[in-house]
């Protein structure tokens, strides 16, 4: 089992934390806009380390004022996908940096698959080790909501 | 020692120690103890806004009075909120209605003024919309582009300009109707979150809301706006002239009260926008009148004032009086 012992996967801000509450989220949204970050939502059935661009959940929001319209689409999102990993994204358009700038995980399945370790005999048995994802394991379309 | 401020997920510990968060609490403190409409004003600064609207805006007595009445209105819930009586968030959605050039726009930015500084709207900010920043070009292309301009609006105030372009009966397949649905949702379910004040003329808003209940339904607030008198749209010309550091010369002014008496018989007049547009081709004239003298020494005087020529130089002047196009 590669998981931690507390069964859940811990990428990105706050996820050694319980979970956010929505007011919580609020704050921390309303910390990146007032550095002028663009919020996004994104989504994923597979959370494994190496896979970077999760699905987005719709545009990223640029120019917004307030954490109502992220916590909109945050709801919207839950809604439609709420078996899988979502989290939001802010992303700092500033001029030499134009990268992420927070990422953090608001929703989560309920059972969390967790990873494997996989073992391949190589020339010479030589191991070589790999992550698999259980959330793999079974179709797409059986991965949790939808 | 106090307990650790964090825990780990999955472990029995204890929760995380309340951090305190008194120092917000603090400045919220006052308002939320208020008990006079005095103290409610002091603590929001929402009276100093309605004064300046008196102060800086012409004329619209009609519109100042129900702006006091809302304001009054909401500090009194305020206050009673205060007592801990009925907490319903009112419905603040607003249309205003009136000719071109009446200051609906300009009162729009002071309402979001007047809404953030009673703690109606948490930002204050005014995202002023027409049809073309809500309605998509194709299937589906609206629904996200109505959304979007939500999100930016949340927060403040959602100012739809001429909003009865949204509803085109005439076209029962346009995308307009599917915006209005969304507006409406909103409108209902995130009352919190903005204020919508729509804005347009008052016998196509009329025809508008009667098409859409649903819009007059959810509006609180009808404001009117009245054209301006000769006087206003003179007291008018002159505050714009002084903020742009122009003044009348000798006879321009009576000159300008000619104008405007002419002007105000064509059709097309947008009030203080007209105004504006007169000033402004004023302004070109006198730049060119001291264009043409290379060699003249200019003073501050010469630079700042606008004479009776340019004003008398209006086509307006020209045109016979009766006649109408």
């Amino acid at each position: 089992m590669m998981t931690n012992p507390t069964g859940r996967i811990t990428q990105g801000q706050f996820s050694f934390l319980p979970d956010l509450t929505d007011a919580e989220i609020a704050l921390q949204i309303e910390y990146g806009l007032a550095r002028n970050y663009a919020w996004s939502v994104e989504y994923t059935d597979d959370p494994h380390p190496r896979n970077t661009y999760w699905e987005m959940y719709g545009m990223p929001m640029f120019d917004l004022k307030d954490a109502a319209g992220v916590i909109t689409e945050l709801q919207a999102c839950r809604s439609t996908f709420p078996e899988h990993y979502i989290r939001l994204v802010a992303f700092d358009s500033t001029r030499g940096i134009e990268s992420v700038a927070m990422s953090f995980i608001v929703n989560r399945p309920k059972q969390e698959p967790g990873f494997g370790l996989v073992r391949m005999e190589a020339r010479s048995r030589e191991i070589r080790y790999t992550v698999h994802s259980y959330a793999t394991d079974r179709p797409e379309n059986e991965r949790g909501g939808r | 020692m106090a307990g650790p401020l964090y825990s780990i997920p999955g472990s029995t510990a204890a929760p995380p120690a309340t951090v305190a968060v008194e120092a917000d609490a603090a400045s919220a403190g006052a308002l939320e103890s208020a008990r006079t409409v005095g103290a409610v004003l002091a603590q929001t600064q929402a009276g100093a806004v309605m004064d300046e609207l008196d102060r800086d805006l012409v004329g619209l007595a009609p519109v100042k009075a129900r702006i006091r009445e809302i304001a009054a209105l909401l500090v009194i819930d305020k206050l009673r909120l205060n007592l801990g009586l009925s907490a319903t968030s009112p419905t603040l959605h607003m249309s205003f209605v009136g000719n071109p050039g009446t200051g609906k726009t300009t009162v729009a930015l002071r309402m979001a003024t007047i809404l953030h500084r009673l703690g109606y709207v948490r930002k204050g900010h005014l995202v002023a919309v027409t049809r073309d920043d809500l309605v998509g070009q194709y299937i589906g292309h609206t629904a996200p582009k109505t959304k979007e301009v939500l999100k930016k609006a949340m927060g403040g105030v959602l100012f739809i300009d001429e909003a009865y372009y949204l509803y085109r009966p005439e076209n029962e397949r346009d995308y307009g109707q599917e915006a209005i649905e969304i507006l409406l949702q909103v409108m209902e379910n995130q009352r919190d979150d903005l204020v919508v004040i729509l804005a347009g003329y008052k016998d196509r808003m009329e025809t508008f809301f009667q098409s859409n209940p649903g819009f007059r339904s959810r509006i609180a607030h009808h404001v009117d706006f009245p054209d301006y008198e000769a006087g206003d749209l003179l007291n008018i010309a002159e505050r714009m002239l002084g903020e742009q550091h122009y003044h009348f010369g000798p006879g321009a002014r009576e000159a300008f009260v000619e104008y405007l008496d002419r002007r105000l018989r064509q059709p097309q007049f947008a009030n203080a926008r007209s105004v504006r547009n007169a000033l402004e081709r004023a302004r070109l004239r006198q730049a060119s009148r001291l264009f043409s003298e290379p060699d003249r020494e200019l003073t501050s005087d010469d630079l700042t004032t606008i004479s009776e020529s340019d004003i008398r130089a209006s086509r307006v002047f020209g045109a016979p009086l009766s006649h109408e196009k």
